[in-house]
């Protein structure tokens, strides 16, 4: 155990300070110490995705980031995205077109998903595929995860062509 | 009273039968708000976790906890020695066999657990685990089960008697040290005879390969042992939450009503979380000696090398047939790797499983199956990875024996499939391996996706392509992979299935609200079939209360109706089916209230929709809702008040889903990349419940069927270490890799299930991995391959290519 450092990050707009050690890594802080269970644990290798969540406007595994490599940081989690009033057009479009099953994936499934469409407001098939092949999903085969990104894509194009 | 709403309102009101209801389970999970085992947070809980073996076969000489009871934060090492006082070092498995929990003198896998260090957080566990020390003595390894029936090393010692006999096993008399059983379903003599004077016969070995059905949620649980009360709660990713508690209670000694087991939100379990694990039995003694809750989740690589495997049959087949095709017999010898300790999940009468459904959907009069399973230095394990028991391992026997008996004739394996498919007339059809067959109209389903895909077509652009390659214009390929499969799901009735003697039937339970909603509660678990939407349903169809009234629930063994849990498609088989019959008893009952309200008698009311009406005279008719409200406040002579029922259901025979599976795919011979251009899968579950659900199911079968026949894979080298231990070498394909499906059906009901149900999640995994391998061994018949064994990643596709010289 080595000397705890300190670390004072902004997590889904609220500042949390604390004392970790430097081996601490960050799924663990927001799952243990700050009790945001949405992101989960899948493989601890970056491979899966589940537990994803986005830092500083980029998407990121948060099972193989330090809290201390945090440190002065915005992090978004699912917990951030919507609100059961309120509710992201991703959360609606995953329920709508069953991009979803045991529901394990989806939390990191929809906040990468928020990036994509940042990044790629309109994308085709073939970007959406590719953009979110860092999150895996053992249930649903992708096909109607894409359905419903693509739903999200044209219901978040035309609110804000509606708003312009 | 006149009726405002049209009568096919009040069916689309109820959201019943057929309706492609969206999910109510995905408004947690969409807001990160389910609750999985590992969010569970408990006052003063601890976290557990193992000392593994690095070695695959080895004495242990000692094992020193002293070093890790000083790391800050460990509490406490429990070792095989530490369980031995109360007979929990072993526990028993569900195939008959014992398990080690903790290694007792010898390990004989890597990843065993030899000891459980008990920590206030997971890095103190982590430093725990690290300080233990233990000496080891390595053992010769065996990791091929055909070795390992004639080595002389002995793996399991505790299963040889002192004066070196051999006492028999938990399904009779065993041949050698390593050897678990013999088991035969069919006749040997009339099928060798056949065999034996065919017009055409072909033998064919073909290894199904170790694998994993890898959920995205590891296994874990957490313990609490309540000792003020003597209550135990345990929650965990359990497939089979009473059986567990059943379990628990067998080999504590703690009476079943003082334990109480909990399966919450589960991430996926696809056979996984069926068995029992010695994670649970060492959070429940680490409860007891703590007096804490103590949690434990595996993690990836613990997960992978040893909470169940999935497959690892080595199977010959040889089969017989006319000159026309016609088949005559099949013979089937599987020699089959069950790992250190047979654990395989497998109703109790069935070592192998429903491994004698290898004669598929064809009308095959003679065949044979025999069966060994030996032991090796491997994970235990042997579950049904998305399939019902070993029904995989049997379908691909019989899909790969199909196209090599074609190659044989030269005939097309289409063709060759619809001159042998069971005849739609012919069911009930009795097989020769004892099943049967309870529906199916295999030739309808068979043409419809021909058709559809256009076969001739593809046929004749598959010919043009071989062409272009022979002219050197080409370096692509192209396969089409046909499948057909029979899947034997529901198990299933108590004469013939039970699990450790509890009987396989399943149960629901149903209270009315006075104000006309509902919950039901069943003895299943969903782990992402979405039971909570597809269960309301069942029941909005025979209650007439809307399905968006009616709650439902599962998992937690102080409430839920007992039942042997959710894994081989049993769950609409066979709890779906009690679900209707309870809502029958409620509707029963109903009909007395209905009839005394409308002062006429029981026989002059019928059920229509949501309501009772008196027959002939519709516009006199009692709600469902005013009859709910009725049992609550009417004093009715000779009825109790309240609106209750429940059913166990023992189902009469297990179902048959069918499917027709059609894959089109080009290699590229020079990288052996394949792409899968077209994927046609054609379903028949019987009644269809939810069709988005449905197809939701097929999709995600047939991407886990895609990763097993095109790269997923459990291997070990000779000394017994796990090559595949991450998802680095794991292989689940990403959304880059999976294709978009198309999906169709037939309808052919269950003639004995109360709503005509089959089961589905686990028909396009069973029917999809021989559909994506034949795609791949298609491409290459006219180059001169008969069979190769999955998985077909990318360099095995390239070596099949280098094999048959088609890089010279």
């Amino acid at each position: 155990m080595s000397k705890k450092m300190h670390v004072k990050l902004k997590v889904n707009g609220k500042e949390e300070e604390f004392l970790a050690e430097p081996r601490e890594l960050l799924i663990y802080t927001l799952r243990e110490r700050l009790n945001i269970t949405g992101p989960h644990i899948g493989c601890e290798t970056s491979h899966c995705g589940a537990c994803t969540v986005t830092i500083d406007g980029k998407s990121v595994k948060s099972c193989t980031m330090f809290a201390v490599q945090a440190e002065g940081s915005e992090i978004t989690t699912i917990e951030g995205i919507g609100n059961p009033d309120d509710l992201h057009p991703l959360q609606t479009a995953f329920k709508e077109h069953h991009g979803l099953q045991c529901g394990y994936c989806t939390p990191g499934m929809i906040t990468r998903a928020t990036k994509l469409l940042e990044e790629t407001p309109n994308p085709t098939e073939e970007e959406i595929r590719f953009g979110m092949a860092g999150n895996l999903c053992r249930c649903t085969g992708y096909q109607n995860i894409v359905k419903s990104i693509q739903a999200a894509a044209a219901e978040m194009n035309a609110a804000k062509e509606a708003a312009e | 009273m006149k009726d405002e709403v049209t009568r096919e309102e009040r069916v689309d009101n109820l959201k019943g039968l057929g309706c492609s209801r969206k999910r109510v389970e995905d408004a947690r999970f969409t807001q990160g708000k389910g609750n999985y085992v590992d969010d569970i947070k408990l006052d003063g809980m601890l976290f557990g976790d193992f000392v593994r073996s690095p070695y695959a076969h080895a004495r242990i000489k000692s094992v020193n906890s002293e070093p890790a009871l000083k790391v800050p934060g460990v509490l406490a090492v429990l070792t095989a020695d530490d369980l031995r006082p109360l007979g929990l070092h072993w526990m028993p498995t569900l195939a008959g066999d014992k398990q080690m929990v903790l290694a007792d003198g010898k390990v004989l896998f890597q990843g065993q657990e030899v000891a459980f260090v008990v920590a206030e957080d997971r890095y103190a566990a982590a430093d725990g685990i690290e300080a233990v020390e233990v000496e080891y003595e390595e053992l010769p390894v065996l990791v091929n089960p055909h070795e390992a029936l004639k080595s002389d090393v002995v793996l399991r010692e505790d299963l040889v008697a002192e004066d070196g006999s051999l006492p028999d096993g938990a399904h009779g008399p065993r041949k050698h040290h390593n050897h678990i059983f013999t088991w035969e379903a069919g006749d040997r003599e009339p099928t060798e005879e056949v065999l034996a004077n065919a017009d055409v016969v072909v033998e064919q070995e073909m290894y199904y390969h170790r694998t994993h059905p890898c959920p995205l949620e590891t296994c874990g649980c957490v313990a609490s042992m309540d000792k003020v009360n003597g209550k135990l709660t345990l929650w965990g990713t359990f497939q089979a939450p009473h059986a567990i508690r059943t379990v628990v209670s067998l080999i504590s000694g703690i009476e079943e009503h003082n334990i109480r087991v909990v399966s919450p939100d589960i991430g996926g379990g696809f056979g996984n979380k069926v068995g029992a694990y010695p994670g649970y039995v060492c959070s429940v003694v680490a409860s007891i000696v703590t007096g804490k809750p103590v949690k434990w989740i595996e993690d990836r690589m613990d997960n992978l090398m040893t909470t169940a495997f999935a497959r690892d049959y080595h199977m010959t087949g040889k089969i017989s047939a006319t000159k026309e095709g016609k088949i005559t017999a099949l013979k089937c010898n599987v020699v089959a790797d069950h790992g250190g300790f047979d654990a395989c999940a497998d109703p109790t009468k069935f070592p192998a499983g429903f491994m004698n459904i290898c004669t598929g959907s064809y009308d095959i009069p003679t065949a044979f199956l025999e069966v060994d399973g030996v032991y090796t230095n491997k994970a235990p394990g042997g579950v049904s990875y998305r399939c019902s028991f070993r029904v995989t391992e049997a379908v691909y026997l019989i899909e790969r024996m199909i196209e090599v008996l074609a190659i044989e004739l030269n005939m097309d394996a289409a063709e060759l499939r619809r001159i042998n498919f069971i005849k739609k007339e012919q069911f009930p059809y009795k097989a020769a391996l004892g099943w049967e067959y309870d529906s199916g109209d295999y030739h309808t389903a068979w043409d419809k996706a021909l058709k559809t895909v256009d076969y001739a077509g593809l046929r004749a652009e598959q010919a043009q392509r071989v062409a272009d390659f022979k002219a050197g214009k080409t370096r692509s390929i192209m396969g089409i992979g046909l499948s057909f499969f029979t899947e034997i799901v529901g198990a299933g009735p108590v004469k013939n299935c039970d699990i450790l003697g509890l009987g396989m039937f399943d149960s629901c339970e149903i209270r009315i609200h006075p104000t006309g909603s509902a919950i039901a509660r069943l003895g299943t678990i969903s782990q992402g079939q979405g039971h909570a939407t597809t269960f309301a349903q069942i029941l909005a169809s025979e209650i007439g209360l809307p399905a968006d009234s009616i709650t439902i629930e599962e998992g937690d063994t102080d409430t839920a109706p007992y039942g042997l849990g959710t894994y081989g498609s049993r769950s609409t088989p066979v709890a779906g089916a009690a679900t209707a019959m309870a809502g029958r008893k409620i509707r029963a009952k109903a009909q007395m209230i209905a009839a005394y309200l409308l002062e006429v008698h029981d026989n002059d009311v019928e059920f229509d929709v949501d309501r009772f009406v008196v027959k002939g005279a519709p516009e006199k008719f009692k709600t469902m809702k005013e009859i709910a409200f009725a049992a609550y406040n009417q004093a009715i002579p000779g009825l109790e008040p309240g609106l209750e029922a429940v059913s166990y259901y023992d189902p009469p025979n297990m179902t048959y889903p069918f499917g027709a599976y059609v894959c089109v795919m080009d290699i590229d011979v020079d990288t052996g990349v394949t792409d899968i251009r077209r994927f046609y899968a054609l379903d028949d579950c019987g009644t269809r419940i939810n069709p988005m659900i449905i197809e939701g199911q097929v999709h995600g079968g047939l991407t886990e069927a895609l990763a097993v026949a095109l790269g997923q894979e459990i291997a070990y080298d000779k000394q017994g270490n796990v090559k595949t231990g991450t998802l680095m070498d794991f292989f689940l394909p990403t959304a880059w890799e999976v294709p978009n499906y198309e999906t169709d059906f037939t309808v052919t009901p269950s003639p004995h299930h109360p709503i005509g149900a089959k089961g589905v999640g686990e028909s396009p995994h069973v029917g999809g991995v021989p559909c994506f391998s034949n795609a791949v061994q298609d491409a290459f018949r006219p180059f001169g391959n008969k069979h190769t064994n999955m998985p077909h990643d990318h360099w095995r596709i390239w070596q099949m290519a280098s094999k048959l010289g088609m890089h010279d």
